[in-house]
């Protein structure tokens, strides 16, 4: 029957899907990095392009750039995995010590079993010894670590409960801006209300109470704040709060009753002297017991970054403080659905926390290749600043930590005119040119967010030092013909 | 934040697998190392599908690829065969910087879409499409972002879900969380737990009445039911979404899996051209029993091409599903082939699983079908049984008292008295007045039958105690 044939309406189209996840946006999987992927498969048909390759310098991912993985950590899951080589002469003994605590955490001591769903019960304490040291004493119970898949989900998990209410009652989360695009994404798809406060891009992209009280009263008009975010080191940005700082943010937070998250996946990359990277839960305790027992906190990790580089593990945790029993029951609860995050991310988190000590055989490899990786990253963040900071329009505020440059590039009204032609955001404009002309791929600053009338773009700062200098002049180059060429 | 001020959708949720009788379970076992006698020496997790837990070894030449994978120096190692080598460069080659530490394409990287498509063409003789295929965290996840996807309306508008009664409670419980409208459609116990469409016509008309049905979810094999009686002539509304991560899990002689991707196609247009379906497998059952590893695909066919950058977008938010979970996929869509040196000892070992799943299925029916008041239904598949109870009146009435469903209460006190942990039917869902627990068939063959003779003894003595 011909008119059978005749296409039959889809049931779910773009009008009829969620229209929560229609609104989502995650820039640094955007739309430049599409065109980017189209890019490479033209040049493996051989198609000529002013370039040989594109370079993918949107996603902090450190081993797609040639970071070499810790040594110990990779034996340690090795053995997790194929324990037949607990019997190899080529494994250190420190590493199957720990392969086989880890081992008998799990179900028939086989990594393929379900875990808990809060995950290994051992590695959770590990985790928590972990927090102890690096806070200098201050106590972690076990008990309010939750491991995750990635920090993403931790994230994504804590917000989903947190999000309630309808019209004027909805929930608000306030986020930086700039910030990582994952926040956004989360609040479209949990249909929440964003609320933006700006950090002080003249003043290191420093965090101004102030600013957070503005962005918190005028959200209360259109809805009901209880969130508070925070990147640090920070995303894009890579500033480290100053303790004074974070002091200021708890304070806030106490006093407005506002619910903490902080996302703090960079804290092994701080590389600026003078810069520390202090955990809020910390400060928190030192604030003494009128904070330390009220203000409700999540704080995120992750493997995916620091010196480990291991994103495609997808480990994490999150330790929550304050949190009210019923809802870390529910916590659980909502974990539980999803069974358990992947075991081989439970044991690589693990060796994060837990890494070889001072007499132990692995020790001085691996110190060795941790402090080579933050070193190298450590040059390469000065290296880049330097450089962005020597082109004409272009400035570059001090890389304190994380993996990224976030520049604010100058664009001429002319291209302006032009991106606006295009239907693109005048950075996404320059980004994409930058790409088919260079083939090195950013992510443009609408992406993270920017005061109005700036535009950025972020960068990460992993390619090997010679290939990013290579790159670094490249962007030179281009900007400075972008400049000529829309002058 | 409180119970008042959190997300009310996620205060509906639930997921009996893991809920109350699992933590008491982690509790007692909690007493019993701590000292504290009980009528039995440990507790035994027969609540959840997890073979290794269970004491199944892991496929040898999965674990082999993937320590490869992990730490290449091994490649030097004379004892691991060289065909997983192979397997290991191949798939590290596709990896950025040449490592599993990478992120990967969000739907996965594309060398195991590759092989999952020719997986599929040749379980089913039918084209797949390696742009079709999302590798994801688990089947759970694809199942989560499908239904994410298909959620919208309000009121009398708002998106129903057609699931089977009874379900494996992800469904029920995604539903809760996207505050989507759950459409029961009943599963027939008389006729082996089969599917029956005009079961699926009432459902739907039903359904009509308050929101708009556009997704039907079929699992099969079953969870928990194990069966497999899905009719492949149905004109069915809507899109199915099909979990068949249990279709290495057939054991009933003259059943066998069919794909609904296979079946679609074969029916020729209309249907094959329009409906819109989503597949869902997983390397957590099956002969792999990879539950902890994370992975899993959907394959999806008759998307909207619009609604598949939505889906890919969806997906890039939480950058890739795990690497090793992906790896260990491929190696079972890209398993040894004769000729390969690593080919008998799979081959070996795969069927040592199979045929002993195949036994214990065999066994539970056989057991719980001698005792009067238990009927088990045949275990054509999957890893469970879900044997219907008789409970006499009085033990409804004391449940009832507790505030708790007459099989909770009887599960409950099966776990008190033998440290035996199964789940509640009404954690599954079935019909109004019957009563079910979901136990797996995973233990040790001796050791099963021990449980299941405890477990009938139990059962008989109960009914005794409230007669």
């Amino acid at each position: 029957n011909i008119s059978e044939k005749a296409s039959r309406e889809k049931i779910l189209t773009l009008e009829s899907m969620n229209p929560q996840v229609k609104a989502v946006e995650y820039a640094v999987r955007g739309p430049i990095v599409l065109k980017a992927g189209e890019i490479e498969k033209e040049l493996r048909k051989g198609i000529k392009k002013p370039f040989t390759e594109v370079i993918k310098a949107n996603i902090g991912d450190a081993h797609a750039m040639g970071q070499r993985p810790i040594t110990f950590l990779r034996q340690v899951v090795a053995l997790c995995t194929y324990p037949n080589l607990l019997d190899s002469p080529s494994f250190p003994e420190d590493a199957k010590k720990r392969a086989r605590r880890i081992l008998q955490g799990c179900g028939g001591n086989s990594l393929g079993s379900y875990t808990a769903s809060q995950g290994i019960n051992c590695i959770r304490e590990d985790v928590a010894s972990y927090i102890e040291r690096r806070d200098g004493g201050v106590p972690a119970d076990p008990d309010n670590i939750y491991l995750t898949t990635g920090a993403s989900d931790g994230i994504s998990a804590i917000l989903k409960i947190l999000i309630s209410g309808g019209g004027k009652s909805r929930t608000g989360v306030m986020i930086p801006i700039p910030q990582y695009p994952l926040y956004s994404a989360a609040i479209s798809e949990l249909d929440a209300i964003q609320v933006n406060y700006y950090l002080d891009e003249e003043n290191c992209w420093g965090l101004d109470v102030n600013e957070l009280r503005r962005a918190l009263n005028e959200a209360k008009a259109y809805c009901n704040p209880k969130v508070l975010c925070i990147i640090n080191p920070g995303n894009p940005t890579g500033q480290v709060q100053s303790r004074k700082c974070i002091e200021d943010v708890i304070h806030f937070a106490w006093e407005e009753k506002l619910f903490l998250l902080a996302d703090e996946v960079y804290q092994d990359n701080v590389y600026s002297e003078g810069c520390q990277f202090h955990s809020f839960k910390k400060i928190l305790y030192e604030m003494g017991p009128e904070y330390y027992n009220n203000v409700e906190l999540a704080s995120f990790h992750s493997t995916s970054k620091g010196y480990m580089g291991e994103c495609g593990y997808r480990g994490g945790y999150m330790e929550v403080i304050n949190l009210h029993p019923e809802i870390k029951g529910q916590l659980v609860k909502l974990l539980s659905v999803r069974l358990c995050p992947p075991v081989s991310g439970q044991a690589a988190m693990d060796i994060v926390v837990n890494p070889p000590v001072p007499g132990e055989e692995s020790y001085a490899q691996f110190i060795k290749e941790k402090e080579s990786v933050l070193n190298n990253l450590a040059q390469k963040a000065k290296l880049t600043e330097d450089m962005f900071n020597k082109i004409p329009g272009v400035h570059c505020n001090p890389l304190q930590g994380a993996m990224y440059a976030f520049p604010r590039i100058f664009i001429p009204p002319k291209a302006i005119e032009e991106a606006k032609v295009h239907k693109m955001a005048p950075d996404m404009f320059y980004c994409m040119k930058l790409l088919e002309e260079t083939g090195i791929c950013v992510v443009p600053g609408s992406g993270f967010g920017q005061r109005e009338g700036t535009h950025h773009f972020r960068i990460t700062i992993l390619p090997p030092v010679e290939k990013l200098k290579i790159l670094l002049e490249k962007v030179k180059d281009f900007h400075i013909k972008f400049l000529e060429k829309y002058a | 934040l409180t119970l008042d001020t959190m997300n009310a959708a996620v205060r509906r949720v639930e997921y009996a697998v893991r809920g109350p009788i699992v933590a008491r379970a982690l509790q007692l076992e909690k007493e019993l190392k701590e000292g504290v006698p009980k009528p039995f020496s440990e507790v035994i997790k027969a609540n959840i599908g997890d073979a290794h837990a269970m004491g199944q070894t892991p496929i040898t030449f999965l674990r082999q690829v993937t320590a490869l994978c992990l730490c290449p120096e091994l490649m030097a190692n004379p004892s691991i065969p060289n065909d997983a080598k192979e397997r290991a460069r191949r798939l590290l080659a596709a990896c950025g910087g040449q490592s599993v530490g990478s992120y990967s394409a969000s739907p996965g990287l594309d060398v195991v879409r590759e092989d999952v498509a020719r997986y599929i063409e040749r379980r089913d003789g039918v084209p797949a499409r390696a742009q079709d295929i999302y590798l994801s965290t688990g089947a759970s996840d694809g199942i989560m972002n499908m239904l994410k996807l298909l959620v919208g309306g309000c009121g009398p508008s708002r998106t129903g879900v057609l699931i089977p009664i009874p379900q494996y409670p992800l469904y029920s419980a995604a539903l809760a969380e996207l505050d989507a409208v759950q459409l029961n459609y009943f599963l027939n116990e008389e006729r082996g737990w089969g599917l029956d469409v005009a079961e699926l016509r009432r459902a739907v008309s039903e359904g009509r009445g308050h929101c708009q049905p556009r997704a039907l979810c079929v699992i099969n094999p079953g969870n928990p039911t194990g069966g497999h009686g899905v009719t492949s002539h149905s004109r069915i509304p809507g899109i199915p979404g099909s979990l068949q991560v249990y279709q290495d899990n057939v054991y009933a002689p003259g059943c066998a899996f069919h794909s609904f991707k296979k079946v679609l196609m074969e029916m020729g247009p209309p249907y094959s051209e329009s409906v819109e379906l989503a597949s869902f497998h997983s390397i957590s059952k099956g002969f792999m029993g990879e539950c902890g590893l994370r992975g899993g695909y959907m394959e999806v066919v008759n998307l909207d091409p619009a609604v598949k950058e939505q889906l890919g977008k969806l997906v890039s938010v939480r950058l890739c599903p795990p690497v090793l979970g992906q790896l260990v996929l491929d190696v079972v869509m890209n398993p040894p082939q004769p000729g390969e040196p690593s080919y008998e000892r799979f081959q070996a070992e795969k069927t040592a699983v199979l045929s002993a799943l195949a036994q214990k299925a065999q066994l539970t029916q056989e057991i719980f079908n001698k005792t009067p008041g238990i009927h088990c239904n045949p275990v054509q598949g999957a890893m469970y049984s879900f044997p219907r109870i008789d409970l006499p009146p009085k033990a409804v009435a004391a449940a009832k008292a507790q505030d708790q469903s007459p099989d909770m209460f009887f599960c409950m006190r099966l776990l008190e008295e033998t440290g035996i942990c199964v789940i509640p039917g009404s954690g599954f869902g079935q019909r109004e007045g019957t009563f079910h627990f979901r136990m797996t068939i995973l233990p040790p063959t001796e050791k099963l039958q021990v449980l299941l003779e405890k477990l009938s003894c139990f059962y008989t003595k109960f009914v005794r105690e409230f007669s």
